[in-house]
């Protein structure tokens, strides 16, 4: 066997690796808070602009604090100047986006559940083939759809509409929502099924009354996610409509871009705060959820 | 027809799921596909007329630079998420004290929109008042920042914007991966004199090849589908030096009234997305069965 | 000089005392066996001597250089883990070469040791493979190759056949024997299982609630166990534990079951007393192990009895009868040949050379 352990070793191991480990952890809090004000920054830069007035900007630069807080741009962001033709504002953007996302989460979610139910819970074959079939949907650059989508949108009478837009991001919601319940499901133990089909119920009754009650998770995650891609959607948003009938995304991104006379970067950022909230409400509160969603719709692929 | 019905529910309850799809996404691939080989202006033509647009598409400068501004934004998106992404992983996997509050701020420009985004950092980086002018008043008198105005470098924002928005997710998806492992390695490593350093460049990150694979997908598909952002920050501009093939197929159809070309240039993005979904998804599947 | 010495050692994980001032020592050669049930301490106690977690209280000593301070990598000891822990993408050469590239040994030293090791272990044929491409059996051989390359002083072992299936379980136990004894190495094994202990060990240390119970040859434990949780973990089945008290008249000692009347009391007047107490009406638990019950008597001490068997269990090789003594279950273990009718008196002799007796309240051995 090897020659024993040299005492005088230790002692210097001993202190050596005290001082290196706390210089070590000083320099990763460094760099992690370093990286976190990458990212606050933004978020920073776009509250306190959106506090002060025009003169103040001008004066001072990006992270300066503003004298006193001001929501005179939030008022204007969100309910406009008062001067009626022309004058662009938030709030009915807001609610239109509202009316969308609602009605569109709750169809693509419950059609994922049912489909992902199907096809974890009554096998039969080639469902893998389905799987597949409706996972292609998720990856799709929607550039090869915009066409044909607007005209069939015109045919029905529905193009820059609400309704037109709450029917577009149901349909391709659903691979998403597929995906998740899908995988959900598939971890559930089929003799749950068995043992309730034994018992003697039906297919919509083990749906219903069995898996249901234990998706909270699932649909938790699902609401989430489709919440957060709907809302946060342009694309479809600025090709199916405009004027009245679109989304906030696309007022906010008008109200930026349009070229009034004096740019109000205060009521601009104040705009995108706004249309931020929610999503950002949403994450905080339920963040766990939003990770998961990220995670598993990406892992599971 | 209720005996029908009975028998064959779960195809039925499929049915509005795979007939939307099939509808909704084949089938308006397959028109768009089609289209593209007419010689249709504002309103499709259904003659079919060749190859013609898309040699009119890869004649056009507009859409090379669209697709060279692609290529440059991908590589450089792609190495920047991951290899922030990996760090942010590596570091956050040290026993960190505010972990769940620092993880909550690497993550949460995820909830954002891209419009929102755009919006944020156009403002910060404004020639006059943005960054630029924070510089001058810290004291660099010739501090200058005019990325965003500049064509030459306008690409490289919409590469700062992008990476703030998305490095979270690769951090997420590696610090997923990393405690994924069981600790038995890591402690057989530390008794083999393995160091942290080694520990990591050795061990854990080779370990982590789906979480790489993984990735590289997600964010190429996001590059590629890059639209939102680029609206917002730069409109294409200054001039056409930051446009995009997905602001290129929107324009084409809709202010330039060339549905053909669009769906020329459309056929492309799709193409190239598949080129990467597709061994993706088969690898995918195949470690799923064999497992 | 001890090759392995722990002092007053005590580990808490937040409030919870998980290891209460462990004192324990090993010779060179010896196969100590950690054994206890989930939770007894006996992996974090494994670990604490690898440097793998930190000490609260106490010392830990390798040929008797205190080495509680000192990183895993310098206490030269080397380890195998439940999951064998291979680096997955590493090939097998890899693997095993790893630590002595830690710890820039020279290329020529390191060929030499390999070969070696993978030639005693047969894993020669595997150098190449990634341990994806192994059976559990071959992964178990590169973990051990690579633990055995280092040469160190202490071998640890953290359950490293719980995840094998029961067969393949029993032939690596006896491969694991061999190379202990072939290597004549310390080893230090933690365990769940009483079979592996008993079989493996030299010495047996049982643990529960963080405290040694017993600490002594596998003869010893299984024979005086020095309580009662000693003595009904170990043996399968465990030693019976009846309850009852001890009856002193005149000079006569015997132990009468609870509610056992005059014909029921066994006597216990040539039993081995550890301690000096007053005996007479002591509460106490009598043990005796199945096998130690007899059908036929084997010797002139047997105490013959006579109990009602209630239930018979046919394991192959033997088979196992649950008597009734006064409302209390006793197991006896019988050659499968016997013909046993139940429900019917049988005539029992008691080998009273393999009882123990338990004070009832203390829970030791008396």
């Amino acid at each position: 066997m090897q020659a024993n352990i040299r005492a005088s070793s230790y002692k210097q191991l001993e202190q050596k690796s005290k001082l290196t480990n706390m210089f070590l952890r000083w320099f990763l809090y460094f760099v992690l808070i370093l990286f976190a004000s990458y990212f606050i920054f933004p978020l920073y830069v776009m509250v306190v602009t959106s506090l002060k007035t025009m003169p103040e900007i001008r004066q001072g630069n990006l992270i300066t604090w503003p004298s006193q807080l001001n929501f005179k741009p939030w008022a204007v962001a969100w309910g406009g100047r008062g001067y009626g033709a022309g004058d662009t504002f938030l709030r009915p953007y807001f609610w239109n986006s509202i009316k969308m996302v609602v009605p569109a989460v709750f169809f693509s979610t419950f059609i994922g559940a049912m489909t992902g139910y199907v096809l974890t819970k009554w096998r039969f074959k080639g469902d893998q083939w389905v799987f597949l079939f409706l996972l292609f949907g998720c990856f799709i650059p929607f550039q090869a759809i915009l066409l044909p989508m607007a005209r069939t949108l015109g045919v029905l009478g529905i193009s820059n509409s609400i309704l037109g837009l709450v029917v577009v991001h149901s349909v391709y919601g659903i691979p998403f929502t597929t995906l998740f319940f899908r995988n959900y499901y598939v971890s559930i133990p089929t003799e749950l099924v068995k043992a309730a089909r034994i018992d003697g119920a039906g297919f919509f009754k083990i749906f219903f009354k069995i898996l249901l009650p234990i998706s909270a998770p699932i649909i938790v995650v699902t609401v989430i996610w489709q919440f957060t891609q709907i809302w946060n959607d342009f694309l479809f948003g600025s090709t199916f409509s405009f004027g009245e009938a679109a989304p906030i995304q696309v007022a906010l991104n008008n109200m930026v871009l349009s070229s009034t006379s004096v740019k109000e970067y205060n009521v601009d950022m104040a705009s995108a705060i706004i249309a931020g909230i929610p999503t950002l409400i949403v994450y905080v509160l339920a963040g766990k959820y939003f990770i998961r969603g990220l995670t598993s719709g990406a892992v599971k692929g | 027809m209720l005996k029908f019905l009975e028998k064959n529910l779960p195809k039925v309850v499929l049915a509005p799921a795979v007939g939307l799809i099939s509808w909704f996404v084949y089938g308006f691939i397959l028109w768009t596909f089609y289209i593209s080989f007419t010689n249709s202006k504002i309103l499709p033509k259904y003659e079919l007329w060749g190859v013609g647009q898309y040699v009119k598409l890869w004649a056009s400068r507009k859409w090379l630079i669209a697709v060279d501004n692609l290529l440059i934004f991908t590589a450089l998106f792609l190495i920047i998420c991951i290899v922030l992404g990996i760090i942010l992983a590596i570091f956050l996997d040290q026993k960190i004290r505010a972990e769940g509050v620092l993880r909550t701020i690497y993550l949460y420009p995820m909830a954002l929109s891209f419009i929102v985004t755009g919006t944020a950092w156009k403002w910060i980086l404004n020639p006059s008042l943005g960054i630029q002018k924070m510089f001058i008043d810290w004291g660099f008198e010739n501090f200058t920042f005019d990325w965003l105005v500049n064509r030459e470098m306008a690409i490289y924002t919409i590469v700062i914007a992008g990476v703030w928005q998305s490095a979270g997710f690769v951090m997420a998806l590696f610090l997923a991966g990393l405690r994924s492992v069981e600790d038995e390695i890591v402690k057989a490593a530390k008794i083999d004199g393995a160091g942290l350093f080694t520990v990591y460049w050795k061990i854990l990150i080779p370990m982590m090849r789906p979480v790489f694979f993984t990735s590289f997908v997600i964010l190429v598909h996001i590059s590629i589908k890059s639209y939102d952002l680029v609206v917002a920050l730069t409109q294409g501009g200054p001039g056409i030096s930051t446009t995009m093939p997905a602001l290129y197929m929107t324009q084409t159809a809709f202010h330039k009234s060339q549905v053909g070309l669009s769906a020329a240039s459309a056929m492309m993005m799709f193409m190239a997305v598949a080129a990467v979904i597709i061994p993706y998804l088969y690898s995918e599947l195949r470690r799923e069965n064999a497992s | 000089m001890k090759t392995l010495k722990i002092e007053d050692l005590s580990k808490n994980f937040g409030t919870t005392e998980v290891l209460k001032k462990i004192n324990l020592e090993i010779d060179e050669g010896n196969f100590l066996v950690l054994l206890g049930p989930s939770g007894c301490g006996k992996s974090t106690l494994l670990n604490i001597i690898a440097g793998l977690e930190t000490i609260n209280e106490g010392n830990v000593y390798i040929d008797d250089y205190n080495v509680s301070k000192v990183e895993p990598k310098d206490r030269n000891i080397a380890m195998v883990f439940q999951s064998y822990a291979l680096y997955p993408s590493m090939n097998v050469k890899e693997n095993i070469t790893f630590g002595l590239k830690q710890a820039k040994t020279s290329k020529e030293k390191i060929e030499e040791q390999l070969k070696k090791v993978s030639s005693f272990l047969k894993v020669d044929e595997l150098l190449n493979r990634k341990p994806s491409q192994l059976s559990g059996g071959q992964r178990q051989r590169v973990a051990i190759g690579r633990a055995l390359v280092r040469e160190p002083r202490i071998f640890l072992f953290d359950e490293p056949l719980s995840n094998l299936d029961a067969k393949l379980r029993v032939e690596m136990r006896r491969e694991i024997k061999k190379l202990h004894q072939t290597l004549k190495t310390t080893v230090v094994y933690v365990t769940h299982d009483q079979t592996e202990a008993m079989s493996l060990g030299t010495k047996i240390a049982i643990m529960n609630h963080g405290v040694i119970q017993q600490n002594d040859t596998p003869e010893i434990i299984y024979n005086k166990p020095s309580n009662t949780f000693v003595a009904d973990f170990i043996g399968s089945p465990s030693m019976n534990l009846i309850k009852g008290n001890i009856i002193k008249k005149s000079d006569q000692l015997s132990f009468a079951g609870e509610g056992a009347s005059n014909g029921f009391q066994i006597p216990i007047n040539n039993y081995n007393f550890e301690k000096k107490i007053e005996l007479d009406s002591k509460e106490v638990y009598f043990g005796i192990r199945p096998e130690h019950i007899h059908y036929k008597k084997s010797n002139e001490e047997d105490f013959e009895i006579k109990l009602k068997a209630d239930l018979s269990e046919y394991i192959g090789h033997e088979q196992i009868i649950t008597l009734n003594y006064y409302n209390q279950e006793v197991l006896a273990k019988f050659p499968s040949t016997t013909k046993i009718e139940i429900n019917k008196e049988i005539k029992l002799y008691f080998d009273l050379s393999q009882i123990s007796l338990f004070d009832k309240n203390s829970k030791e051995r008396i």
